[in-house]
C-alpha cells in the first residue's frame, strides 16, 4: 500500500488521477449524466440545492451520486494513509461567502472548472472563455496572496467534527435512495421534501451505483494526488509549478480521446449541452469563480476532499456552494443555455468587488 | 556556526506554506531553514519546491502530528 501511496504523491499522481478523469468522465456521460457533465461540482452542488428544495428550477433537482462517492473516496483514503486531521478556524464565515461566490460566477459560466475543462474535451469552444477567465481570476488572487492576504490558521478539532460531513453525506445518500414525499399540491405538483427532475439535465443521470463508485475510484485518488484545477493554474504562475498543471494535461487529452471515440466530441459555439455563447460572461462568470476558488485556496473538487479529511473550513465553504446555487436560481443569476440570466452580469461585478475587498482585508491576526 | 531560519506555516492553506518557503529561500543563498507544517500536502509542496531549487531536504515528524522540515544547501 505505501508504494501505491508513494507512486500517488509523486508527479505521477496528478497524471494517473486526470487520466481517470478524464476517461470516467465522458462514460458518465455516455450512461447517462448531462452532455460534458460527467463531473461538475457546481453543477451537481446546483442539482443537490434543488433535491432538497432550496431553489424551484425543475429541470436541476437531484441528489447526485458522485458528490457523495467523491467525498468518502477521500475519507476512506485519508483514514488508510492516516491523513484523518479533524480541524477548522480558519475565518469560515468567509469561506462560506467564497463558496457562494464562487458558485454564481461558476453558474454565470454553467460549470465548474472541471467541467471547463471537460466541455472544452468536447468540443465546447465556449470553455476557452471560462478558462481565460478562470486563470483571469486565479491572477488577481495570486496578486492578493503576494499581498500577504490570508484567512489564518486552522487549529485541531474533535475527531467528532471530522465525522459531520460524511454523516451528511450518508443522510444524502438516504434522501436519495428513500426520496420522500409528503404529497401533491392542487396542481398536481410533488410538494416534496425531496425533488427530483422529471425532464431536463437533472433526469439525466448515470446508475445510481455506477455514480457513486466513479465517485469514490476519483476521491480517493484525487486525495493522494492534490488534484486540484485552480491549484494546477495558480501554482504554475506563482511557483513555476507544474506538478499539478501536468494533471489538467492529462485530463483534458484523456477526455478528449475518450469523447472521440464514444461519439461525443462536437466542436462549436453553438447548441452546446447545457452551455451558452455569450464569451464576455463566460469569462466573467469564470472570472469570479477563479477568484474566489483561489482565495479558499482550492477548486471545489479540493474542498470536497479536504472535508473528507476533516477540513471543516472546507465542509463550509461546500455548504456555501450548495446554499450559493439555491439563491442561484432564486436570484436569477444562473444562466440557461439561452444566455445569462437577468442578475447574472450584475451579481458577477458585486462578487467581484466583494471578493477583491475580502483580498484586500482578510491578513492573518497577530497572537 | 549559522543561525537556523525558522518558517511556521502550520494551520495555513494553499499555498501559504509553499510561499512563505520560497521567501526564504529567496533571501538565502546558503544556510539552514526550519519550515514548520501540519500537513502532508505542505510537506510535499514545501519538499518539492526546495528540491527544485538545489536544496537539501530532511523531514522530521513531530510528535503532536506535524512535521519539522529542514532545508540546507
Amino acid at each position: 500500500m505505501s508504494s501505491v501511496s508513494r507512486f500517488l504523491t509523486s508527479h505521477w499522481g496528478p497524471i494517473l488521477t486526470g487520466l481517470v478523469v478524464g476517461i470516467l468522465a465522458p462514460i458518465l456521460v455516455k450512461l447517462g449524466n448531462p452532455g460534458n457533465m460527467g463531473i461538475c461540482m457546481v453543477c451537481f452542488a446546483r442539482d443537490i440545492a434543488g433535491a432538497l428544495g432550496l431553489h424551484q428550477a425543475s429541470v436541476v433537482q437531484y441528489i447526485r451520486p458522485e458528490i457523495i462517492g467523491l467525498l468518502f473516496g477521500a475519507l476512506i483514503a485519508a483514514l488508510i494513509f492516516r491523513e484523518f486531521k479533524p480541524r477548522t478556524g480558519s475565518a469560515p464565515l468567509v469561506r462560506f461567502l467564497l463558496g457562494m461566490f464562487a458558485v454564481f460566477g461558476a453558474l454565470v459560466f454553467l460549470g465548474c472548472p472541471w467541467r471547463a475543462y471537460l466541455r472544452l474535451s468536447g468540443g465546447d469552444w465556449n470553455a476557452i472563455f471560462g478558462i481565460l477567465g478562470l486563470i483571469a481570476g486565479i491572477g488577481i488572487g495570486i496578486v492578493f496572496l503576494r499581498m500577504g492576504f490570508s484567512l489564518g490558521r486552522n487549529r485541531p478539532a474533535p475527531k467528532a467534527l471530522g465525522w459531520m460531513m460524511p454523516a451528511v453525506m450518508i443522510a444524502l445518500l438516504v434522501l436519495l435512495i428513500a426520496a420522500p414525499q409528503f404529497g401533491r399540491d392542487a396542481s398536481g405538483n410533488p410538494t416534496g421534501p425531496i425533488f427530483f427532475s422529471e425532464k431536463g439535465p437533472g433526469s439525466l443521470h448515470a446508475p445510481l451505483i455506477i455514480s457513486l463508485a466513479i465517485g469514490l475510484v476519483i476521491g480517493f485518488l484525487a486525495q493522494r494526488s492534490r488534484f486540484c484545477t485552480v491549484g494546477a493554474i495558480r501554482d504554475m504562475i506563482l511557483l513555476r509549478d507544474s506538478h499539478l498543471l501536468n494533471g489538467i494535461a492529462a485530463l483534458i487529452v484523456a477526455a478528449f480521446i475518450t469523447n472521440l471515440v464514444l461519439g461525443q466530441f462536437h466542436p462549436g459555439f453553438e447548441n452546446q449541452p447545457v452551455a451558452h455563447s455569450n464569451g464576455w460572461w463566460n469569462f466573467g462568470g469564470m472570472a469570479l469563480a477563479g477568484l474566489a476558488f483561489t482565495l479558499a485556496g482550492g477548486c471545489p473538487g479540493r474542498q470536497l476532499f479536504l472535508a473528507g479529511e476533516g477540513d471543516g473550513d472546507a465542509a463550509i465553504f461546500v455548504f456555501g456552494m450548495i446554499v450559493g446555487a439555491g439563491f442561484a436560481h432564486n436570484f436569477s443569476i444562473a444562466s440557461s443555455p439561452t444566455g445569462p440570466a437577468a442578475f447574472g452580469p450584475i451579481t458577477v461585478i458585486v462578487g467581484l468587488v466583494i471578493c477583491v475587498i475580502i483580498g484586500l482585508t482578510m491578513r492573518e491576526a497577530k497572537a | 556556526m549559522s543561525d537556523i531560519h525558522t518558517v511556521d506555516a502550520r494551520g495555513l492553506s494553499c499555498p501559504q506554506p509553499a510561499m512563505l518557503a520560497r521567501q526564504a529561500l529567496e533571501k538565502m543563498d546558503k544556510g539552514t531553514i526550519e519550515v514548520l507544517v501540519d500537513s502532508t500536502t505542505a510537506r510535499e509542496n514545501v519538499s518539492r519546491l526546495a528540491r527544485n531549487s538545489g536544496w537539501n531536504v530532511t523531514v522530521e515528524d513531530q510528535p503532536e502530528g506535524s512535521y519539522r522540515i529542514m532545508l540546507k544547501k
